[in-house]
């Protein structure tokens, strides 16, 4: 057995309380010991994605017990695909949150941070459905933390709203297991896969609720329609670096949809067919449509930027609920992208949050507005999905993707209008947030109209007065993840020839089955 | 015994969604902590109703036995359900204490701050 693959899960799940317990005091060595586990997890990632990208798929048997009984880790080049983003957006919000110093203003953030960054790895590797829940609870126990990290009335208020909301998802998660459980006698995702393939479809209405349950379950992770409304609340008022982090969580909610709804509940097995794709589809139109309505109307850049997250939930949930190997390949770039996109727009927005308060809305001058705002523009283009950086090519594929479905105009008209939608409500923001500001001259400004509204727009607790001199590492960071978007512009072709590679295994998923349950002929 | 169980989770559920709907700190507490024992049975009783059998299998000898892998769900589920309501309380007494409300929705204040900017 290949013992790198269980190795990004271990490291941090030993750094983490090795802060907690010897480093408490020491802001300094968390930092370092925090930013050196980051890039060790990323290096053995990027160790693992070239393992996996020529098609093979590895297991890992935990305590080496054989696949149906013990619970094993799966790498292939899906799950390698998404633990590189996780570790490339992890060290980037580390080094941010180091930069602005949010990880100083409560205790244990980099302890907190490297359980996530531990649970979320583990969620996209784990071969076990009842792993993945325990994964889900330890990604979800460390943003609890995260999400009150630094405190304040309105934070603590968002939090309960977020804890409660996903306790009751967890609870759900549960009872949809359970059900899953009582019919086919197995939670390993293989096992499953080969034992739902072989029941006829009148035993198995109790099945098919499992299915939908789960669905359920991973809907509210992925903050799909009705089920979309803890987002804005909850990520506008965490702190924003930390939202940023998180835009990797909603990630977590889609990858499961696609890995249980190709591999166990897949397009061809009789006794789910159409249950899913024809219910996520227009769920994720209505959550785009939502979404873009939602940057437009909102008045808190913490806000604007969460609608946004939204929205690109939207486009990637559409192609995930096409169920084509074309569609999927979209949904893919699309992943990496979005998530890139999101975790830059939420970056920007805290340093907006940081010189001006949270309000959409003409202000005083900002200090350094003339990068920042040059910075927000990028952002907003790769956001929205304009061209020429990686959104346009994304969302061309996603459209292409769906060229042949019964419903190709619905899908392309709700696409085009949500991102003219989007990019007119960033348009407005970012004018009045960096244009206008300059255009207002100070007579006509009320020195207590500004001097209230910079109390009511902070957060309870943090009211720091505009740094003076602007910290670099924040700003290396943006540009860095801007970078990044630009290169996967740039390289979109080997980019999507993984993604078709990554499509294909995932809808012919007998080598992933052969080789999990491989283990139990051994 | 089964329609003793089914109507234990449907009775639990029924009044945990109640408290959790009532959306004030205490009241939802309760209201998870009926659902999480819900779905604890609800766990325990997917591998088959048994009496007097031992979650385990005797290689030595031919006795029944009841499934033994709901059990340890059941043990993984009830540490996290009772963690995570440790976690929900404090958080919740951090947002008492700190804003003098229990309602744990948001709208209100939303809506006070859309009229701020």
């Amino acid at each position: 057995m290949n013992h790198l693959v269980i190795a990004p899960i271990v490291l941090p799940a030993l750094v983490a309380p090795f802060i907690i317990m010897v480093l408490r005091y020491h802001l300094d060595l968390q930092r370092i010991f925090s930013v050196a586990s980051s890039v060790l997890v990323l290096c053995l990632t990027l160790a693992l994605a070239a393992q996996a990208a020529d098609g093979t798929v590895q297991v890992y048997e935990l305590g080496d017990w054989p696949a149906p009984f013990g619970i094993v880790l799966v790498l292939d080049r899906l799950s390698a695909m998404m633990i590189v983003l996780t570790s490339v957006l992890a060290l980037a919000v580390v080094l941010y949150a180091i930069g602005t110093g949010w990880d100083s203003r409560g205790a244990n953030f980099h302890a907190l941070f490297q359980f996530q960054i531990m649970g979320i790895l583990g969620a996209f590797m784990t071969g076990d459905a009842f792993n993945l829940f325990v994964f889900f609870e330890v990604l979800l126990i460390a943003s609890y933390g995260l999400m009150i990290h630094a405190g304040g009335a309105k934070r603590f208020q968002a939090g309960v709203q977020y804890v409660v909301y996903n306790l009751l998802g967890s609870t759900l998660f549960l009872f949809a297991l359970g059900t899953i459980y009582a019919v086919t006698g197995t939670l390993n995702m293989a096992d499953l896969a080969v034992r739902v393939a072989e029941m006829s479809a009148e035993e198995t209405a109790l099945l098919r609720v499992g299915a939908v349950m789960l669905l359920l379950v991973f809907a509210i992770k992925a903050a799909v329609l009705p089920l979309h409304f803890w987002l804005p609340a909850s990520y506008s008022h965490a702190p924003l670096p930390v939202a940023a982090l998180f835009a990797i969580m909603t990630k977590v909610g889609a990858y499961s949809i696609l890995r249980v709804y190709t591999l166990i509940f897949g397009p061809d097995v009789a006794i789910t067919e159409g249950l899913v794709g024809d219910w996520l589809l227009p769920a994720a139109l209505l959550t785009l449509a939502v979404g873009a309505v939602g940057v437009l109307g909102s008045r808190e850049i913490g806000r604007l930027v969460a609608f946004g997250a939204i929205t690109s939930m939207g486009t990637l949930l559409i192609s995930i609920a096409l169920f084509t190997p074309a569609a999927t390949s979209a949904a893919l770039y699309y992943i990496v992208h979005s998530t890139l996109a999101t975790a830059l727009m939420f970056l920007i927005a805290d340093q907006v949050m940081e010189r001006q308060g949270g309000a959409v809305a003409a202000m005083r001058l900002m200090p350094q507005s003339g990068l920042l705002s040059v910075m927000f523009f990028v952002a907003a283009i790769a956001l929205a999905g304009m061209p020429p950086l990686s959104g346009f090519i994304g969302k061309l594929l996603v459209m292409d993707a769906a060229r042949d479905h019964d419903l190709v105009w619905w899908i392309w008209a709700v696409i085009l209008i949500g991102s003219l939608v989007t990019i007119i409500g960033l348009a407005r923001a970012g004018t009045l947030i960096f244009w206008k500001s300059h255009g207002l001259p100070d007579s006509d400004v009320d020195p207590d109209a500004v001097a209230n509204a910079e109390d009511d727009d902070l957060l309870d607790g943090e009211a720091t007065a505009a740094p003076a001199a602007a910290p670099v590492l924040p700003l290396v960071v943006c540009f860095a993840l801007m970078t990044a978007l630009v290169m996967l512009t740039v390289f979109a072709g080997p980019m999507t020839r993984y993604a078709d590679a990554t499509a294909a295994q995932l809808f012919t998923p007998t080598a992933y089955i052969e080789t999990v349950l491989g283990g139990a002929s051994k | 015994m089964e329609i003793l169980v089914a109507s234990a989770v449907g009775v639990l559920t029924a009044a945990g969604i109640y408290l959790i709907l009532r959306r004030r700190s205490f009241p939802v507490i309760l209201g998870l902590s009926l659902v999480s024992y819900a779905v604890n049975v609800f766990l325990f009783a997917t591998g088959r109703l048994m009496t007097n059998a031992p979650a385990i299998l005797n290689k030595y000898e031919e006795v029944a036995y009841t499934d033994p892998l709901p059990q340890a769900l059941v043990l993984t589920a009830i540490v996290i359900s009772f963690g995570m309501t440790a976690v929900v309380v404090m958080i919740a007494l951090g947002a008492y204490l700190s804003s003098q409300d229990d309602r744990i929705n948001l709208s209100d204040d939303d809506a006070k701050a859309g009229e701020d900017a």
